[in-house]
């Protein structure tokens, strides 16, 4: 029997589950924020696209739309002390080349970028202007550092609108990440799209699928009670189908990163997220 | 005629060993949608594999399909269609094709196929070559869901 079938079959028989996603609109501080949206022209087979906040139960929900609430933001305290902090041979801190952290506005919504030649992560600009500019060692791609930097910088985009570039140079890299989204891997021999393209909006055991959108990265999640880089989802959603995880910071989750950026193209930077 | 029947009982007897053997994964005779026989050449265990089917770690069946006879058990997901009722609609043969390479009866489906050994990409090192269930836990889970009657 056809799945699509099913699945309406049993949207109409249990009655009780959690079924696709809400009505619910998301406002943050006053501010109201893009949570669906008509999907980009390059999304065959999703008409519209959501962000995972739609997905998530109420209470859930609750701790995204006040920033005190949000466990996310004592994260960001820690961005701000070390954005302060001088470190490395130069004696230098972010500080003091970057006067104002809000110049930063608008820079989550464009990345991954082709830079160079190579597609650049915020992860890699940082570490760029700690090891070239600062004389200082990289942070971890997924350590508490690194995220609390790329929260407190994605933070300064927040409900502006995702808009990356993916044609001309940037091209064949989304081309990759896109092959990569459709490829069967692991034991369990499933793709992203099993799961965040076909599946969205159903229980899967105790968990509610949403379309693996990366709008809110980093993400606070409930379940480790810290920041998760988008690579570390990414590694996180293998390891359960029982896939060898590509590496963080590698060519391959930079390109899927691209492709599932453009995947939710219009909605607005949520980051700090929260997710269960 | 001694000798004919001589021949018969061997080949007879050869059958039976054959059957008491479990078939390694690449084996497994899967024609038109049907396995015939039971892949241990033993009949399975229901109430094992109703614990196969629940557990996360062994069948985790409840992922993807809910099923009222685990009522106890609070999470089911519904990707797949509802197990109630299932022997109903098809044979055990059918079932134990469906558990053992779901794959080769539902083109692209989401389900994986627990009794193969290769074919996939990428596994964790812990899991390289191996199949998800053995055997046994493939019969037990088909004992089960022959249990799984509605009509
Ligand atoms: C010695 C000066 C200097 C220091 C110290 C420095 N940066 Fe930079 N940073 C630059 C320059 C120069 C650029 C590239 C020009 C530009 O786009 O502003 C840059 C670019 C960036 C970018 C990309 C901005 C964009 O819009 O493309 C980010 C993000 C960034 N820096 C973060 C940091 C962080 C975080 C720190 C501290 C860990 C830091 N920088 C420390 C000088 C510095
Ligand atoms: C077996 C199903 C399954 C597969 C396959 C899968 N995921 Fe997930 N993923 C989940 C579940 C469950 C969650 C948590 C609930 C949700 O947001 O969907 C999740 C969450 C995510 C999130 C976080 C979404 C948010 O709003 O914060 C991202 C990003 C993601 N997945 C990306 C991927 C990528 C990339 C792949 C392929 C490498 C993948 N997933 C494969 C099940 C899956
Ligand atoms: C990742 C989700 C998933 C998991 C895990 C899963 N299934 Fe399925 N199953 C499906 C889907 C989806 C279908 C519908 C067939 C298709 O894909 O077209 C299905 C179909 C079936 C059917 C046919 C049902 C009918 O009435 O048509 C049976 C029987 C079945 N599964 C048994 C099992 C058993 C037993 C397990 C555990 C050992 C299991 N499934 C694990 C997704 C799953």
């Amino acid at each position: 029997m056809n799945l699509k079938l099913w699945i309406t079959v049993a949207a109409s028989c249990l009655s009780t589950a959690a079924l696709a996603q809400d009505s619910n609109k998301l406002v943050i501080e006053g501010e109201a924020l893009v949570t669906e949206t008509a999907a980009p022209a390059h999304m065959e087979n999703v008409d519209t696209i959501y962000s995972g906040w739609r997905f998530r139960s109420s209470e859930t929900q609750a701790l995204e739309t006040d920033d005190f609430d949000n466990p996310g933001f004592v994260f960001l305290d820690q961005g701000v002390d070390l954005f302060e902090k001088v470190d490395g041979s130069e004696g230098k801190a972010c500080a003091s080349c970057h006067e104002d952290i809000e110049d930063f506005a608008g820079l989550r919504t464009q990345l991954p970028r082709v830079q160079d030649g190579k597609l650049a992560s915020m992860e890699d600009l940082v570490n760029e202007c700690r090891t070239e500019r600062m004389g200082a060692k990289p942070w971890k791609w997924s350590g508490g550092q690194m995220t609390a930097m790329t929260g407190l910088i994605g933070l300064q985009s927040r409900g502006m609108p995702v808009n990356v570039e993916i044609d001309g140079e940037a091209a064949p890299f989304w081309e990759k990440g896109k092959e990569l989204y459709y490829t069967r891997v692991g034991q369990l021999d499933m793709a992203c799209s099993n799961c965040h393209e076909n599946n969205f909006g159903v229980m899967i055991r105790a968990d509610h699928l949403s379309q693996g959108q990366i709008n809110g990265f980093p993400t606070y999640r409930l379940k480790n009670a810290k920041l998760n880089s988008i690579h570390a989802r990414f590694k996180g959603c293998m390891k359960n189908i029982r896939a060898e995880p590509f590496k963080e910071g590698g060519d391959e989750f930079k390109a899927l990163e691209l492709y599932l950026a453009s995947r939710g193209q219009g909605l607005s930077v949520e980051t700090p997220s929260v997710r269960n | 005629m001694k000798r004919a029947f001589g021949l018969a009982a061997v080949a007879a007897l050869a059958t039976s060993a054959a059957l008491a053997e479990t078939v390694a994964p690449t084996n497994v005779a899967l024609v038109d949608g049907v396995i015939k026989t039971s892949l241990t050449g033993q009949p399975g265990d229901a109430g094992v594999g109703r614990k196969v089917f629940a557990n996360r770690k062994q069948g985790n069946c409840l992922a993807c399909h809910t099923n009222s006879d685990l009522s106890e058990e609070i999470f089911h997901g519904e990707v797949g269609p509802p197990m109630d009722g299932v022997a109903d609609r098809w044979s055990e043969g059918e079932l134990r094709a469906i558990v053992t390479n779901s794959k080769q009866v539902f083109e692209d489906t989401i389900m994986p196929a627990f009794y193969i050994e290769s074919g996939y990409e990428r596994p964790l090192e812990k899991f390289a070559g191996k199949s998800i269930l053995s055997a046994q836990q493939v019969e037990d889970v088909v004992a089960y869901l022959m249990t799984l009657k509605e009509e």
